[in-house]
């Protein structure tokens, strides 16, 4: 009754044919099956935000979302965010500003902006401090991450 | 940290929705909605269910609307929906300031604040505002349709009057007068975290005085409530420092505070004081 079910999850554009159980998450149909290993994860239950990505425009957990519920939703990841070697804004402000060190949570923070920014791009500076409160950083301080992503709200609405 | 294995149900109708779980709810069958605490819980495999009702795909239960005096807000409408005011008047103002208080952005996304009526953590922000606003609670199985109180709804920790073949359809807040005034405070340690203690406040100023006055109380006791004995210091009475705090005594002194490992009962009762005085310093 839990057997594997044929989806097509499409990343980035491209289309993934798998077959999963109902329990498989998001994050680890991205992962293991489509092998998209751009998208991390960190505690699976939600907290660390790791593993966010966009999904019909929306920037999500992936481990809290079943992958045969993404089913035929545009799915995005870190790895859809550079156009050619034209890094995105948002990458691109991340290395200026020294958004990032060891990198572990840095794929999470990228599709975290760059969702909230695609559908608020007027979002003020406090309420951009309390969108980045949702995923966890280790390194940095977060002092840095918040500069990065000011810079790049800035690019992004100038463009 | 992964899900045992479940069967997963896809109804496309409320119908066929409550056709499946009257079948699967005896076989420790479950709703789910935005997954936001139940995916969790199942991650911990504090929760194994055998099937998952999927309502995300049933037409309808997207519906949010303002019908005879009050929002109706369906069963799929997400958390992030009231970041903007979605109705006239103060009702819409404190449900968009409440919301950002609700976990983190992205868990908006999918969270619903239906999801979170049937979830009823005692620290559930909506919890606070169905119980403090009186919303009205609509429960349907295949034998029929019931409205539930607020106050009957909420039963306990995670627990609630909703049977288990039964489907929480929608919630109906009646929208506040246009005059009303309302206050919102929330005490956690981190941002996005559980409230350890939350206040909400609503009143109408009648000649200068307060009128129709609600505090509730969440996250300090089993379930969210009302706090009569704070209720009645503040009617009639001016706002300003001398009423809040009356009322922020009379709360603490009310309720049966929760315990646990990090929060002994005074410390509780003392955030219990400090919210409802925040919440109505907010209001004024």
């Amino acid at each position: 009754m839990t057997e594997k079910t044929g989806i097509t999850l499409t990343i980035n554009g491209r289309d993934h044919a798998i077959r999963v159980e109902p329990r498989r998450t998001l994050a680890d149909a991205i992962r293991e099956d489509c092998g998209q290993t751009g998208t991390h994860i960190g505690c699976e239950h939600g907290i660390c935000g790791a593993c966010t990505v966009i999904v019909d425009g929306e920037p999500v957990r992936s481990c809290l979302m079943f992958a045969v519920q993404a089913a035929g939703k545009i799915i995005r990841t870190v790895e859809g965010l550079a156009d050619g070697d034209r890094l995105h804004p948002m990458q691109e402000a991340f290395m200026q500003h020294h958004g990032l060190q060891c990198g572990f949570c840095t794929p999470g923070f990228l599709m975290l902006a760059v969702g909230v920014l695609e559908r608020e791009p007027n979002i003020s500076d406090d309420d951009l401090l309390d969108v980045l409160s949702s995923n966890l950083c280790r390194c940095t301080g977060y002092q840095n991450i918040v500069k990065a992503v000011r810079a790049a709200a800035a690019e992004m609405r100038g463009k | 940290m992964k899900p045992a294995a479940f069967v997963r149900h896809v109804p496309k109708t409320v119908e066929e929705a409550l056709a499946i779980l009257a079948e699967v709810a005896p076989q420790d069958g479950r709703v789910l909605a935005g997954g936001q605490s139940l995916v969790p819980i199942m991650a911990f495999r504090m929760a194994r269910p055998a099937h998952l009702v999927d309502i995300n795909e049933v037409a309808g239960l997207d519906r949010l609307a303002v019908d005879g005096g009050k929002l109706v807000i369906g069963a799929r409408v997400r958390h992030a929906a009231f970041h903007k005011s979605v109705a006239d008047g103060p009702l819409g103002k404190l449900l968009a300031y409440v919301v950002r208080h609700i976990a983190h952005y992205p868990i908006r996304m999918r969270g619903t604040f239906c999801g979170s009526l049937a979830h009823a953590d005692p620290a559930s922000e909506w919890c606070l505002v169905a119980a403090t606003l009186g919303a009205e609670i609509v429960a349907r199985s295949k034998r029929g349709t019931r409205t539930i109180a607020a106050a009957d709804f909420f039963q306990g920790i995670m627990s609630t009057a909703l049977a288990e073949n039964e489907l929480l359809t929608e919630a109906r807040l009646p929208l506040l007068a246009a005059d009303a005034k309302f206050g919102f405070y929330e005490f956690n340690r981190r941002a996005g975290d559980f409230a350890m203690a939350a206040a909400l406040a609503t009143y109408r100023l009648v000649d200068g005085k307060i009128a129709e006055p609600r505090i509730g109380v969440g996250g300090a006791e089993a379930q969210p409530r009302r706090i009569a004995q704070a209720e009645a210091t503040l009617a009639g009475q001016a706002p300003g420092d001398a009423a809040f705090r009356a009322a922020a005594e009379a709360a603490a002194k009310a309720i049966d505070p929760l315990e646990d490992i990090q929060t002994s009962g005074e410390y509780r009762r003392d955030l219990v004081r400090a919210v409802v005085r925040r919440a109505l310093e907010h209001s004024a």
